[in-house]
């Protein structure tokens, strides 16, 4: 469908909800094309290419509410869509806190934000297979000790996604990415490691060389070779960029304004304290063009923004969407999300920590014992209590130098003094997907091990 | 179920002629096999927060997935749109991987066997939402009740009702309705004004709403989160480093899952990725250790009476007396591999290709008194409920974190530690099972398996059993 079908018909939903005896209703509308292939040991493996569609409307009836989804997009289909919603709606409770984004609150940014590629559209099966294979094939030349892979794909993904509100806003976007990724298998011995690297872009442009992606996830799988399991010991601990990510991940639940007003996060109600070292600054911003975490309005119709999460280690602001502004006494920092339907909840835009000066060696250079971390396992963060104990693996550490590999261990502490304690922040900073974040050390930990 | 009677035959008009023309499609470009999924997903979820009935959702998706399999290639292509025409064109797509002429002549579709694990006359979703919303109120209910100190309640209710119809071009022709509902309650506790703690409990299958009227009320879920939450409100700093752990029965059977289960899946060995790859026939576990993956347990929610390439699930022997017996295979992997299919063939939806997966994977109970193995143990950790879990296959490092666990001194179960991951290596953990305990118990129902971005619902069991060495992540 064309955006304009696809927003008549996001429109219409509204209208019928409304003449059902909906008192507000907001639909999404979306549209999405996928493609992927698959190579292994430098043969294609598989292909697969498919497009689908979906709608969603969530009704208001007075204070409470009632959500459907539906695949069917024929007028039968979404008649079945807003009848179903309404009677979803008569189940529900009043909730004196539902309700659409005020008027003034609602809107999108304008001017290009750069997350559609035409070049995606127009990619040849031929070429996509083939910048898969150059992928796999780097890997795999990189070293003898690379003699097995589980492959590398290319995959693509363009969509269209249009939201409209009984309110007045109706606002469609255009999105698009690649990826490329290769994970190859080192043996030597009785030791075998793999590990991953990826390059996601808007466009087939913006992707890094298959030749880098690849012999980047070779050099990784080979480093973990022959690992040692260390002893149990308190030490510092440095986080690569990559699972840095994911310790900035558990940040973003501990500011989520549900997670907030529920009392479910060790961060709720420290507004204006101290939580985090100096050294750190957080920031949630949807705007910053090409990025993963960038769109013009969020999942309620609130254009997208910067908002500054942790000011020089002083938490400034919670991540919200309306509901849980009007729970908190607050108002909306635009950061709604959902799927085709239901209440919102909230998610990031691009969500990151800010860089530091100190170069990666230079952290690494100033430390005598301890862990640089290169894969987390797990899902043991615990963000009522801030209780943070992870599986481990990476490379030890020894008089400045990354000296032998080290698996098979774990690393915990509190997240509330892993941010305090979060001693240096590096100087490189990538946006590699909507979460960012330089290397960060914490100063210590405990490692569990022999 | 016939097919006549299927809702793809009544709602969709679909004739045996029409798969046998889409199947002749998908093979027109050559190729070895081909499939056909079609699925038809009802969805719906109720829940409830600060006793208030916040959402109620309702979802419906259909669609068809084609699979075109030639030598190790596989072809895919998916439509949310069961028209003759994007059929087609999805069957076209698929059929690009091929080339060369078909290895399959004519394709006659007879109707293949399966179980009838769940004969649920009424599905959840078809009841009434009253009934449904009832139960997460009477879950918020019975959690405030158990405990002043209680102060967050929130339960969902969750169901769905799936019909799937496969065929392939080896001439079977299978259909199934899958139903599915679950519970679950999280509970937040404090003390005086000290910081909260969280509880969690759920669980459910195959079955008729009546499950949790008769069988698993929500009361019986609202306590058991309620009444962990109170003992994490006592818990110390969890240990660090290596000690003897004990796991309790039913759902710490996720160190199952994950230290050999996925480690089992055909695609990882006949690829070599696994730590378990080239293994059959060793010792893996110790002699103690009897592992099955079962999907063919009355009502389980990993139960399927057939898999997603419609073939009849059964109960495959993974390790016997601690040597590993077998892989857990799928169509494409079984072929290659030329080994029978053990109906572990599963995927998410008709948007996904099936992979091998797990349905619900226990250890057989052993001889010892479950209060003897505690009594057993000096100085170590009683483990009762556990949160996620995730392995590295190939390495065979794998993780799973505990939520309600205790240490053990001198042979008693004593304070109550913080959530800790306990992590340890596949080919070599089960080796120091040194006790296995006379009652093996499956879980509550709430397990969900993730593999390269697919969701599939699992079960877990185990008895209680000794583990003399496995290390654990705290920090004292």
């Amino acid at each position: 469908m064309s955006q304009n079908h696809l927003t008549e018909l996001a429109v219409e939903v509204v209208k019928r909800a409304l003449a059902a005896g909906a008192t507000d209703a907001e639909c999404t509308v979306a549209e999405g094309e996928e493609f992927s292939a698959n190579v292994r040991m430098r043969e294609l493996e598989s292909l697969k290419e498919a497009g689908s569609r979906g709608a969603g409307v969530r009704v208001l009836v007075g204070k409470r509410t009632g959500s459907t989804s539906t695949s069917d997009l024929s007028p039968d289909g979404i008649a079945r869509l807003v009848a179903s919603a309404m009677e979803l709606a008569s189940v529900t409770n009043e909730d004196p806190h539902v309700g659409l984004p005020d008027p003034g609150e609602m809107g999108s940014i304008s001017g290009d934000l750069g997350l559609y590629c035409k070049d995606v559209a127009g990619l040849e099966t031929e070429l996509k297979i083939e910048t898969a294979r150059r992928a796999e094939i780097a890997a795999l030349d990189t070293d003898p000790r690379i003699s097995n892979s589980e492959g590398a794909s290319f995959d693509t993904h363009a969509g269209r996604h249009v939201f409209a509100n009984s309110r007045g806003f109706c606002g469609a976007y255009r999105t698009s990415y690649c990826s490329l990724s290769a994970v190859p298998v080192a043996r030597e011995g009785d030791s075998m490691e793999r590990d991953y690297w990826d390059s996601l872009a808007r466009g087939f442009a913006g992707l890094e060389q298959p030749e880098k992606v690849g012999s980047t996830a070779a050099r990784r799988a080979l480093r973990r070779l022959h690992p040692t399991k260390v002893a149990t010991q308190k030490v510092p601990v440095v986080f690569e960029p990559r699972v840095a990510r994911s310790l900035v991940g558990s940040l973003f639940d501990a500011v989520h304004g549900m997670a907030v007003y529920r009392h479910q996060s060790f961060l709720a109600g420290r507004v204006g304290e101290r939580v985090a070292s100096e050294k750190v600054t957080v920031i949630d911003d949807a705007t910053i063009p090409g990025l993963f975490g960038t769109s013009p309005f969020d999942d309620e119709g609130v254009p997208s923004r910067r908002t500054v999460v942790i000011e020089r280690g002083v938490l400034k602001s919670y991540l919200l969407n309306c509901y849980a502004a009007r729970k908190l006494g607050l108002k909306t920092t635009g950061n709604a999300s959902r799927g085709l339907t239901g209440n919102a909840g909230i998610g990031h835009g691009n969500f990151y920590v800010e860089k530091g000066v100190e170069s990666p060696d230079a952290i690494i250079a100033g430390i005598r014992n301890g862990f640089y971390v290169t894969q987390t396992q797990g899902f043991g963060v615990n963000i009522v209590t801030g209780d943070y104990s992870q599986g481990a693996s990476g490379l030890w550490i020894r008089d400045g130098e990354l000296a032998f590999a080290v698996s098979e261990v774990t690393i915990a502490a509190n997240l509330k003094d892993m941010f305090l304690g979060l001693d240096a922040v590096g100087s490189d900073l990538e946006f590699r997907g909507s979460v960012a974040a330089p290397t960060l050390k914490i100063g210590e930990m405990t490692v569990g091990g022999k | 179920m016939e097919f006549s009677e299927s809702i793809f035959a009544s709602r969709f008009n679909l004739t045996r002629q029409d798969l046998e023309n889409y199947l002749a499609e998908a093979l027109s470009h050559g190729g070895d096999y081909a499939d056909l999924y079609f699925e038809y997903l009802l969805t719906s979820s109720i829940g409830i927060d600060e006793s208030i009935v916040k959402s109620a959702a309702q979802g419906v998706s259909v669609g068809v997935g084609v699979r075109v399999l030639s030598g190790e290639r596989t072809g895919y292509a998916y439509s949310d749109d069961l028209s003759p025409e994007k059929i087609r064109k999805a069957a076209r797509v698929a059929a690009y991987i091929a080339a060369g002429p078909s290895k399959v002549d004519t394709i006659n579709l007879k109707d293949g066997p399966r179980h009838d694990l769940y004969p649920v006359l009424t599905a959840p979703s078809d009841t009434a939402f009253a009934s449904r919303v009832e139960l997460v109120r009477r879950a918020d209910q019975a959690a405030r009740a158990y405990d002043p100190r209680i102060f967050q309640v929130q339960a969902v209710y969750a169901d769905n009702l799936r019909h799937v119809m496969i065929a392939n071009s080896d001439g079977v022709l299978t259909l199934d309705r899958q139903p599915l509902a679950r519970l679950s309650v999280s509970v937040l506790a404090r003390e005086n004004d000290g910081p909260p703690q969280r509880g969690h409990s759920g669980g459910g299958g195959r079955v008729e709403l009546s499950f949790f009227e008769e069988e698993k009320t929500p009361e019986h879920f609202a306590r058991e989160a309620a009444r962990e939450a109170l003992v994490m409100l006592g818990a110390v700093e969890a240990p660090a480093g290596e000690m003897t752990v004990v796991l309790g029965p039913g759902w710490p059977g996720i160190l199952l899952h994950e230290a050999v289960g996925h480690g089992l899946e055909a695609d990882f060995n006949r690829k070599k990725v696994s730590a378990f790859s080239d293994r059959v026939g060793e010792r893996v576990a110790s002699e103690l250790c009897t592992v099955i993956d079962d999907g063919t347990i009355r009502s389980r929610r990993g139960s399927l009476n057939i898999d997603d390439e419609g073939q009849p699930t059964r109960q495959n022997v993974l390790i016997e007396n601690g040597i590993l017996r077998g892989y857990l295979q799928d169509k494409l992997s079984s072929t290659l591999m030329h080994t029978a299919p053990t109906g572990s063939g599963r995927r998410e939806s008709y948007e996904h290709m099936p992979m091998p997966r797990m349905t619900n994977t226990f250890m057989l109970a052993g001889e010892s008194d479950p209060q003897d193995i505690i009594r057993s143990v000096p100085k170590g950790l009683y483990c009762v409920s556990f949160g996620g879990g995730q392995v590295d296959i190939t390495n065979g490092n794998f993780v799973f974190s505990a939520s309600e666990s205790y240490l053990i001194e001198d042979g008693k179960v004593t304070r109550p530690i913080r959530n800790a991951t306990l992590i340890g290596n596949g080919p070599e953990a089960l080796k120091y099972v040194s006790m296995v305990g006379n009652d093996l118990e499956l879980d509550e129902g709430i397990g969900v398996c993730g593999k390269e971005g697919q969701s599939v619902p699992v079960g877990v069991g185990i008895p209680t059993i000794r583990i003399d060495r496995m290390t654990v992540g705290g920090t004292a």
